[in-house]
C-alpha cells in the first residue's frame, strides 16, 4: 500500500519503505508501526476469543464435558490479560500512532525508535504468556485480578507471568511517553490544544493515566513476586502483611486501566459521529472536560472494586460516594454525541452504526455500572455474572465496537481502497445482535445468584447459559467476516478519495492528505485557522 | 449421552423429577430486613435508569428516524448551548444525591453488628466451609454433597438434572434459628474465599488472618442456598453453602443432637476400633476431605494434586503417612491435625492405606493419634 504512495512525495522517495520482512523490524515509520500494532491485536483478539469460546463451550450446559476445572480457571485468567493487554490497548495504540500524527499535522511521532521498541516488545512478552500454557502446573489460574494468597499457589508460570507483565507494562509506558510528546511539540502550526481532534485529546489523557498507573501495577506485581520467592510478607498476613493491600495496589491500577481501555473510544466515536451527522461536534470543550474529569475521578475510586473485603464503614461510603460522581461526566457524554446527531443529516455507513451501537450499548454498561455503585445493593451483585454482563457490555460493545468503528472509518484512507460496504454492514448486525444474546442473559444469571468464575452451575441457571454460549460462538465467528473484510480492502476495492466520507475534510486534517497518505505525511506542515 | 440434553432447556424443566429450582430474572427480596431494603435499593436504581434509558434511547431512536439525510434534511450547525449543558450536569448530580441517602442508611444498618444474640464463625478453605458456633462449641465442616460431586465429575455421564439441588446442595448445612440477631465472623484458612447466601442480602470475604463480619435476622423458616464467590482455585464452583432456617425451638434441640454426637464420638476416641469401622468411616472422612483434589479413586491429578494410589506415602512408613496427613506439606496439602477429630484422623489414614489396591493392612487406632 506504501509503494504507490511514494511517488506523492518525490522530495523523499529514496527514504521510502526497505523492501522484505526486515522492514517491519528496522521500521520507525509511525504507519508502519501503527499497521504492526493494529495486526497483532487481531491476532491476539482471536487467541483470547477462541478462549472465551472454551469458557461458552463448557458452560453451554450444566455439568463438566470437556475441560477439567483447573484448565477452565487458566482459560479465564488467559482471555482477560488477553483480551486487556494484547487486543484492545494495543489496537488503540496502533491507531494512535497511525493517526495522531497526521491529525495534528506532524511528520511522525516525536520518538520513533523508542515507538519501534515499544512495539516489538509486545510480541515477545506474549509468546512468553502463550507458554505458560504448557508448563508444569498450567497458565496462571488465578484470574487476570492475580490476587493472593491463590496466586501464589500458581506453578513454575508464575515468575513468567509476572516479566509478561513487567514487559507489557514497559512497553505502555513508552508508548504513552511518545504520543504525550508528540502531541505537546509536534502541533501544526495554529492547532492549539483546543482544537485538537477529540481522538487526539482523549489518548493524551489516557496516556497520562498508563504512565501514573502501569508502574503501580509493576510495582504490586513485584512484590507478589518477592512474596514467592524470596521471603518476604507483603500480602501474607502471617508475616505482618495484608492481602487485601494487594487489592487496593491492584485497583488503584485497575481502575483507570479500565478507562485506558474506554476513553480513546470515546474518542474514536467523537470523530465518527459529526461526520455522518454532517455537523461539528456538539460541545467539545465540555467533551474535554468531561474526559479529563473521569481520567481524574479513576484515581479516587478504585476500592469500588472491594465493597465486600470489610473496609471501615466510612471508607465505603466514601467510594460509593466518588464512584456515584462518574455517572455526571459520562452522561455529558453521552448527552453530547445525542446532541450532536440531533437534527444532523444522518447517513449510516458501517462506522456510523458501530458509532451508534457504541452509544446505545456502552449507556447499558453504564446504567449497571451506576447500580453497582450504590455499595449496600452491590454487596449482592459483586462477583455475580451481573458484573460480567457490566464490564462485557463497556469492553465488547464499548471499546471493541469503536475499535471496529475507527477501523471502517480509517481503512479506505490506511489501504487507499473502500471496504465491502455490503460486508461491512452484514458484519454489524451479525455482531451486534450476537453481542446482546450473549451478554444480556448474563445480568439475569448474575441477579439469579450465579457466581462469575465458575466451570459448572446448578441448573437453574441453564437456560441463559445456553443463550449467552450461542450468542458467543456467532459473535466469535462473525469476527473472520470482520477479518476478511480488511484482507479484501488491503488487497483492492474502489480507490478512495481523498476525502473518503462526504464532507469529512471539514472534520480533520487527515482527509486532506491523499489516500493512502504518503510514507512521510505533512513533511511541510499545514497551517490550521 | 450428557450432551445437549438440556437444550433446548425450557422443555427440559417440565420433565425434571428432581428439587430444582426455576430461572428466575430479578434479584431475590430474601428474608431478613438487610435483604429486603438491598433489593428496595436495587429496584430504585433499576427503575431510574429505565427512566433514562427511555430518555436517551427515544432520542436515539427519534434522530435516527427523522434526521436522516435520507429524507433530505439540511443539517443544522448549532454546536453548544450553555443551558443545555448546565442543565444535563446538574439533574443528574441531583438525582444521584437522592440515591446516596438511602444507600447511606442501608450500608450503615449492614455494618451495625452490634446486640447479636449469637455469633457463628465461618473460615473459608479449599473447598470447603467451616462453621463454629462459638456459643455452643459445635465446630464442623460443610462440603458438597456426595452426589453433586460424583456427577460434577468430568464425563461422569451423569445428568445434572436427575441431581437434587445440583452444586447448591452439602453434606452438614448450616443450621440457624430465626427472629436472632446472629453474627457472623469470617476468616480464612488458605486463600480468600466470599460467603454469599442471596437471601440473606450481602456476601462477604474471608480473608486468612483477618476477621470481617456480617449479620442476619432471618425471618421465615426454610433452606437458602449459595456459594463461594471469590475465586479460590480449581474446584471455586464447587463449595456451595446451605443454611436452614428453623424455630427457635426445633434449634435447639437440633443443638442437643449433635452435643450427643459429639459426645459419643468423643468415646470412640477411647475405644478399639475394627478394621471395617474404620474403613467406613474413613471413606466419609476421605470423600469429605480428600476428594476434591486427590479424587474420590485416589488417583489425583497429574501436575496438580499427587496420587493417593500406590503413592510411596501412603504404602510406606505409617508415621510418614500420619506426618503428612496431621501437618500438611507445603505449598498446598493443608495440615488437618486441628480440623479432623482423632477418630476421623484415624480412619482416614487407614482408610487411604488400604483402599484402591493400597493393601498394607496394617491400621491405626484413635487413642494412638491422640497421643501425638
Amino acid at each position: 500500500m506504501s509503494a504507490d504512495a511514494a511517488t506523492h512525495d518525490d522530495h523523499h522517495d529514496d527514504h521510502g519503505p526497505a523492501k522484505g520482512f526486515m522492514r517491519w523490524v528496522y521500521t520507525t515509520n509511525h504507519k508502519d508501526i501503527g499497521t504492526l500494532y493494529m495486526i497483532t491485536s487481531l491476532i491476539m483478539f482471536m487467541i483470547g476469543g477462541a478462549m472465551a469460546l472454551v469458557i461458552r463451550l463448557e458452560l453451554f450446559e450444566p455439568g463438566m464435558q470437556f475441560v477439567d476445572p483447573g484448565f477452565f480457571n487458566q482459560m479465564t485468567t488467559l482471555h482477560a490479560l488477553i483480551m486487556v493487554f494484547g487486543a484492545v490497548m494495543p489496537a488503540f495504540a496502533g491507531m494512535a500512532n497511525w493517526m495522531i500524527p497526521i491529525m495534528i499535522g506532524a511528520p511522525d511521532m516525536a520518538l520513533p525508535r523508542l515507538n519501534n521498541w515499544s512495539f516489538w516488545l509486545l510480541p515477545f512478552g506474549f509468546v512468553m504468556l502463550a507458554s505458560t500454557l504448557f508448563m508444569d502446573g498450567g497458565a496462571p489460574a488465578a484470574g487476570w485480578t492475580l490476587y493472593p494468597p491463590l496466586v501464589l499457589q500458581t506453578g513454575n508460570s508464575f515468575p513468567f507471568t509476572i516479566f509478561t507483565i513487567h514487559i507489557l507494562g514497559i512497553s505502555s509506558i513508552m508508548a504513552a511517553i511518545n504520543i504525550i510528546t508528540t502531541v505537546l511539540n509536534m502541533r501544526a502550526p495554529g492547532m492549539t490544544m483546543m482544537k485538537l481532534p477529540l481522538f487526539v485529546w482523549t489518548w493524551v489523557i489516557t496516556a497520562f493515566l498508563l504512565i501514573a498507573v502501569m508502574p503501580v501495577f509493576a510495582g504490586a506485581v513485584t512484590m507478589l513476586l518477592t512474596d514467592k520467592y524470596f521471603g518476604t510478607s507483603f500480602f501474607n498476613a502471617a508475616g505482618g502483611g495484608d492481602p487485601v493491600l494487594y487489592q487496593h495496589l491492584f485497583w488503584f491500577f485497575g481502575h483507570p486501566e479500565v478507562y485506558i481501555l474506554i476513553l480513546p473510544s470515546f474518542g474514536v466515536v467523537s470523530q465518527i459521529i459529526p461526520t455522518f451527522s454532517r455537523k461539528p461536534l456538539f460541545g467539545y470543550s465540555s467533551m474535554v472536560y468531561a474526559t479529563a474529569s473521569i481520567g481524574l475521578l479513576s484515581f479516587i475510586v478504585w476500592a469500588h472494586h472491594q465493597y465486600t473485603v470489610g473496609m471501615p464503614v466510612a471508607g465505603e461510603l466514601y467510594f460509593t460516594y466518588a464512584t456515584m460522581l462518574i455517572a455526571v461526566p459520562t452522561g455529558v457524554k453521552v448527552f453530547n454525541w445525542i446532541a450532536t446527531m440531533w437534527r444532523g443529516a444522518l447517513t449510516f455507513e458501517t462506522p456510523m452504526l458501530f458509532a451508534i451501537a457504541f452509544v446505545m450499548l456502552f449507556t447499558m454498561g453504564g446504567f449497571t455500572g451506576l447500580m453497582m455503585s450504590i455499595s449496600p445493593a452491590d454487596l449482592q451483585y459483586h462477583d455475580t455474572y451481573f458484573i460480567v454482563a457490566h464490564f462485557h457490555y463497556v469492553l465488547v460493545p464499548g471499546s471493541v465496537f469503536a475499535l471496529m468503528a475507527g477501523t471502517y472509518y480509517w481503512l479506505p484512507k490506511w489501504t487507499g481502497h473502500m471496504y465491502d460496504e455490503r460486508l461491512g454492514k452484514l458484519h454489524f448486525w451479525l455482531t451486534t445482535i450476537s453481542v446482546n444474546v450473549t451478554f444480556f442473559p448474563q445480568h439475569f444469571l448474575g441477579l439469579a445468584g450465579m457466581p462469575r468464575r465458575i466451570p459448572d452451575y446448578a441448573v437453574q441457571f441453564a437456560e441463559f447459559n445456553a443463550w449467552s454460549s450461542v450468542g458467543a460462538f456467532v459473535f466469535g465467528f462473525s469476527q473472520l467476516l470482520f477479518v476478511y473484510i480488511i484482507i479484501k480492502a488491503i488487497r483492492g476495492g474502489q480507490k478512495a478519495t481523498d476525502e473518503v466520507w462526504e464532507g469529512a475534510s471539514e472534520h480533520g486534517l487527515e482527509w486532506q492528505l491523499p489516500s493512502p497518505p504518503p510514507y512521510h505525511s505533512w513533511i511541510t506542515a499545514p497551517f490550521v485557522k | 449421552m450428557s450432551k445437549f440434553k438440556l437444550w433446548p432447556a425450557g422443555l427440559g424443566l417440565a420433565f425434571w423429577g428432581e428439587a430444582q429450582a426455576d430461572y428466575t430474572l430479578n434479584l431475590t427480596e430474601g428474608v431478613t430486613e438487610l435483604s429486603r431494603d438491598v433489593h428496595d435499593l436495587h429496584m430504585i436504581i433499576f427503575w431510574i435508569c429505565v427512566a433514562i434509558g427511555v430518555l436517551v434511547y427515544g432520542l436515539i431512536i427519534y434522530s435516527i428516524a427523522n434526521h436522516r439525510k435520507s429524507r433530505g434534511v439540511i443539517p443544522a450547525d448549532f454546536h453548544e448551548n450553555t443551558k443545555l449543558e448546565v442543565l444535563w450536569t446538574v439533574i443528574p448530580f441531583i438525582i444521584l444525591i437522592g440515591m446516596a441517602i438511602p444507600a447511606t442508611r442501608v450500608m450503615l444498618k449492614i455494618y451495625d453488628t452490634s446486640g447479636a444474640e449469637m455469633t457463628v464463625k465461618v473460615t473459608g478453605y479449599q473447598w470447603k466451609w467451616r462453621y463454629e458456633y462459638l456459643d455452643e462449641g459445635l465446630d464442623f465442616f460443610s462440603t458438597l454433597d456426595a452426589d453433586s460431586n460424583r456427577a460434577r465429575q468430568l464425563g461422569s455421564n451423569i445428568n445434572p438434572a436427575s441431581v437434587d439441588n445440583y452444586l447448591l446442595n452439602v453434606d452438614k448445612p448450616l443450621v440457624l434459628p430465626t427472629h436472632k440477631k446472629i453474627r457472623f465472623v469470617f476468616t480464612g484458612a488458605d486463600v480468600i474465599h466470599s460467603w454469599w447466601v442471596p437471601a440473606l442480602g450481602w456476601k462477604k470475604d474471608t480473608i486468612p488472618g483477618f476477621i470481617t463480619d456480617g449479620w442476619a435476622k432471618i425471618e421465615k423458616e426454610g433452606t437458602y442456598r449459595g456459594q463461594c464467590t471469590e475465586l479460590c482455585g480449581r474446584d471455586h464452583g464447587f463449595m456451595p453453602i446451605v443454611v436452614i432456617a428453623k424455630t427457635d425451638a426445633e434449634y435447639r434441640a437440633w443443638v442437643a443432637e449433635q452435643k450427643a454426637a459429639k459426645d459419643s464420638a468423643k468415646a470412640d476416641e477411647g475405644r478399639q476400633l475394627s478394621m471395617n469401622e474404620l474403613m467406613t468411616k474413613g471413606k466419609e472422612t476421605y470423600d469429605s476431605n480428600c476428594a476434591a483434589c486427590h479424587q474420590a479413586g485416589g488417583e489425583g491429578i497429574p501436575g496438580m494434586f499427587p496420587a493417593i494410589k500406590h503413592s510411596p506415602v501412603a504404602t510406606g512408613p505409617m508415621a510418614q503417612h500420619l506426618d503428612v496427613v496431621l501437618n500438611g506439606k507445603a505449598p498446598m496439602m493443608p495440615a488437618f491435625k486441628e480440623t479432623l477429630s482423632p477418630v476421623e484422623l484415624a480412619a482416614v489414614v487407614t482408610y487411604q492405606r488400604n483402599a484402591w489396591g493400597n493393601n498394607v493392612g496394617d491400621m491405626i487406632q484413635p487413642s494412638a493419634i491422640k497421643a501425638k
